[in-house]
């Protein structure tokens, strides 16, 4: 994750020496977003890749406590078929 | 599929339940197959129960035949905030989620 540069912060964009480096933050907790809906299928696949698998809150800066919701949230509505369980080329 | 939803609200209503909301989504494709068939209905209630109603509710649903898949969840205070806003003013504690059978499947 830190590659060259000796911080293990947020550096994956960061080939040689300096790319500008935009700083992930948790859009939950940005706009002051408590609840996640499992029916709103559209934006449960941004925190999805094409595969249907869910992303890991590092990619998607998602905070833990956030990332848990959007968790149990995906899980719920692949329940109850409104996402897939194995998908390819969602999106 | 009229007469389910009927039935179920009149479950909630005989059992003290109060409605608090409800949305259709109509016959919708499923993400992937379920008994078959490529399509259902989905139906959400939002009402206010006593925690006992659950499983009268539960078992109601497994034994019909036109429920596809059914998801009951106690929602927590911020679901009930957003719901509530999504309709603009609307919604309560237990939501449950229902679907039937999509006619011709293929």
């Amino acid at each position: 994750m830190s590659g060259k540069s000796g911080q293990d912060s947020y550096n994956f964009n960061s080939q040689q020496s300096q790319v500008i480096i935009k700083k992930k933050y948790c859009r939950f907790k940005k706009h002051n977003i408590k609840y996640i809906d499992y029916k709103d299928s559209n934006f449960l696949l941004k925190f999805m890749n094409e595969q249907g698998k869910i992303l890991p809150g590092r990619i998607t800066g998602t905070s833990d406590k956030y990332q848990r919701k959007v968790g149990t949230a995906i899980k719920r509505a692949r329940f109850m078929a409104i996402l897939p369980y194995v998908a390819d080329g969602l999106k | 599929m009229q007469e389910a939803v009927k039935s179920y609200r009149q479950l909630v209503a005989e059992h003290g339940g109060v409605m608090v909301g409800e949305t259709n989504w109509g016959l919708t494709k499923l993400a992937y197959p379920i008994k078959k068939k490529s399509t259902g209905f989905y139906h959400f209630f939002e009402f206010q129960a006593n925690s006992d109603f659950q499983a009268i509710l539960e078992t109601a649903y497994s034994r019909d035949e036109r429920v596809l898949r059914f998801l009951n969840l106690k929602l927590d205070k911020h679901a009930v905030v957003y719901n509530e806003r999504k309709r603009k003013g609307e919604i309560a504690p237990a939501k449950k989620y229902e679907s039937k059978e999509g006619g011709s499947s293929i």
